[in-house]
């Protein structure tokens, strides 16, 4: 989206969010640490059970807090959120943060209709009476590109289609004008045709309010249409961070590296594919030193990489976690396939 | 809607045709007869075959049918042959007690396992709700016979706080004081009914809740900034109570059943007690009567079931 970064507006410091299973407590995030700046579209990719939602549902503070640990320090406008009581926390949801779920199809309340649902967050937060409300509806409604607005907004959910649906999801999460959106798989559930008309209708509401976007998607299609910037998150860490532009074009960490080869390309019909060998570790299974995706390249030999393997700046703003991205390469193809 | 409606009780016609024919041949088949134990057990076995003869129960089973049926249609469901009354006249007496029975059982099986069910499901995991469950495991496990009779033996018999038999006291004249004496008879029975009877209700709203608590719409609930108590209120709560409500046309059925026991424990003159004494007497036209009854309530409690739920919930249109 080209938008010029303004201030920095969230800084996530250190944050680790563990899992309780059978009593004890698993990293399904560790030690993540990211700034995200105004105006500006983050995108956060990642293989499933990465820990990219999990990181969104910790900045918005959805966890269970008697099934999940969420330590270090989230910092929006100078406030950690981590320190708030979940009514203090209720003051940012949907009033400074908005969030837009995977699945428009379960995200709505089917008992209620659209304009309540969307009514609902402004009689949390704004003073506004019920005939603002109302106009603020068929405002947003306009907004999201939903055309009669007076007869959707008086359907309910099950009588919309899913990308109508994600659109009044939208208009749920920007309706009070937050600072911050995160949008969590906001086009997984959909089909493909859906999925670019959603994402203009991001890029239209950053344009109109500016707000700062985290994305979160395993799509590295929507990434590149979208995003300022990237985060590679690899279990439960964050392996390369830079500007869409760097990432895409000069990729350094091997998984990185590995993601973009896997994904099919236009002049290589013919190919096959890469495969990533291997599968992430599960929560239980998590290496707890050395590099986590170590594993998953095993030609590399171990010297190459770290220990503790940290984040190395290569460029301002790029960086990449652990050695092992000075020595690696991709093996013959012939290893590839076998794969 | 009104068309379904109108077909689906036009769609009973069959079934209670099918059902009647059933019951017939059932009863018929029972070994014994209506007069071998209502007269006197000594009295001349000529007399008992005469009066089978007189009332045509040596007929073939069809033909039995027929003549009930020619009757039915002239709006005569029959005599009873151990009352000596016609069979109306016998529901009109019972039925209203049954009726009132009914619909306390059901008024206060939903007032005790409403909040219970919500009360669980909100604090699930926690102390009061391994004591909810515990006590629906209970009511379970213990036959509802058994209760009504410890239920009777101790405040009944033992601490005297309800009389133990009678819908309502021959002394009570005026409006008040029989609306009060009806209570007072049905009160026992009708509280120990309906506590041993929540834990369909109980268990059902209790994970309907749970599931709720954790679907898709309470997070973007949460997502609003909607505090957690007033998520309960406008998001939890109606979803989860919208299959208790579809069942509670079902629930007709069940309360039936406890309903049958209490009439026979605490000798209330409804029709679960007619019912059982029926059976026990060979009372065919009695029995014939009040299975079709018993079936039509079933048949009338899953089409209330099914328009409640058209009612409640926007995605369900019956067409």
């Amino acid at each position: 989206m080209n938008n010029q970064p303004g201030d920095k507006l969230l800084e996530i410091q250190d944050v680790s969010t563990a899992f309780n299973i059978d009593g004890k407590y698993y990293d399904a995030v560790s030690d993540v640490s990211l700034d995200l700046y105004k105006n500006e579209t983050l995108a956060i990719v990642g293989e499933s059970g990465c820990g990219k939602s999990t990181l969104a549902t910790s900045i918005m503070g959805l966890h269970d807090p008697n099934e999940t640990k969420v330590s270090g320090k989230i910092n929006f406008e100078g406030t950690d959120l981590l320190s708030l009581t979940d009514d203090e926390m209720n003051k940012y949801r949907g009033q400074k943060i908005g969030m837009i779920f995977q699945d428009p199809l379960s995200a709505l309340n089917p008992l209620k209709r659209v304009e309540d649902q969307i009514q609902e967050v402004m009689v949390y937060h704004t003073k506004m009476d019920e005939k603002q409300r109302h106009a603020r509806v068929m405002e947003l409604l306009n907004q999201v590109g939903i055309e009669k607005p007076e007869r959707i907004a008086h359907e309910f959910p099950h009588e919309l289609s899913g990308g109508m649906r994600q659109r009044i999801i939208i208009a749920i999460a920007i309706a009070c004008k937050p600072d911050l959106l995160i949008a969590d798989e906001p086009t997984t559930a959909l089909d493909v045709t859906i999925q670019a008309q959603i994402l203009d209708v991001l890029k239209d509401i950053q344009n109109e309010n500016h707000e700062a976007i985290i994305l979160i998607t395993h799509d590295l299609g929507v990434v590149a249409e979208t995003a300022d910037r990237v985060a590679v998150m690899y279990a439960g860490q964050i392996v390369e961070l830079g500007s869409a532009l760097k990432v895409f074009h000069n990729p350094k960490h091997p998984y990185t590296r590995s993601l973009l080869r896997s994904m099919p390309q236009r002049n290589s019909e013919n190919d096959d594919l890469y495969v990533i060998n291997g599968t992430v570790p599960s929560l239980q299974k998590m290496p707890t030193h050395g590099d986590r995706f170590a594993p998953r390249i095993p030609w590399v030999p171990a010297s190459a990489h770290e220990e503790n393997p940290v984040m190395h700046e290569l460029e301002p703003g790029h960086f990449v976690r652990c050695t092992c991205y000075k020595v690696f390469d991709f093996p013959a193809e012939k290893e590839g396939a076998k794969a | 809607m009104w068309k379904t409606i109108f077909r689906r009780i036009l769609i009973m016609i069959p079934e209670l045709i099918i059902l009647s024919l059933i019951v017939f041949i059932l009863a018929k088949a029972m070994p014994g007869d209506p007069f071998t134990g209502s007269i006197n057990p000594r009295s001349n076995p000529a007399q008992i075959h005469h009066l089978m003869q007189v009332n045509g129960l040596y007929d073939p089973w069809y033909q039995q049918y027929w003549n009930w049926v020619v009757h039915l249609f002239h709006g005569d469901l029959g005599t009873s042959y151990e009352y000596q009354e016609p069979v109306t006249t016998l529901l009109m007496q019972r039925g209203a007690n049954t009726l009132w029975l009914g619909i306390f059982i059901v008024i206060m099986m939903y007032v005790i396992g409403l909040p219970l069910g919500i009360y669980a499901g909100r604090h699930e995991n926690k102390l009061p709700d391994h004591i909810i469950r515990a006590y629906t495991y209970i009511t379970m496990a213990i036959p509802l016979f058994v209760v009504l009779v410890i239920g009777i033996w101790i405040f009944a018999y033992g601490l005297n706080l309800f009389p133990t038999s009678g819908s309502i006291s021959p002394t009570a004249n005026g409006f008040w004081p029989s609306v009060f004496s009806r209570f007072y008879h049905i009160a026992l029975p009708g509280m120990l009914v309906a506590l041993f009877s929540t834990v369909n209700i109980v268990q059902y709203l209790r994970s309907e809740v749970i599931d709720a608590k954790h679907s898709d719409y309470v997070k973007t609930a949460r997502a609003k900034g909607v505090p957690m108590k007033e998520i309960y209120r406008h998001h939890i709560f109606r979803n989860s109570l919208l299959p208790i409500a579809a069942f509670a046309g079902y629930s007709i059925t069940g309360v039936l059943d406890g309903q049958i026991f209490a009439e026979m424990i605490f000798s209330y003159p409804g029709m679960g007690l007619l019912f059982l004494n029926a059976i026990n007497y060979r009372d065919y036209t009695v029995i014939t009567v009040l299975v079709l009854i018993f079936g039509f309530l079933n048949l009338m409690g899953t089409l209330l079931s099914d328009i409640i739920l058209a009612v409640v919930d926007p995605r369900v249109r019956v067409e």
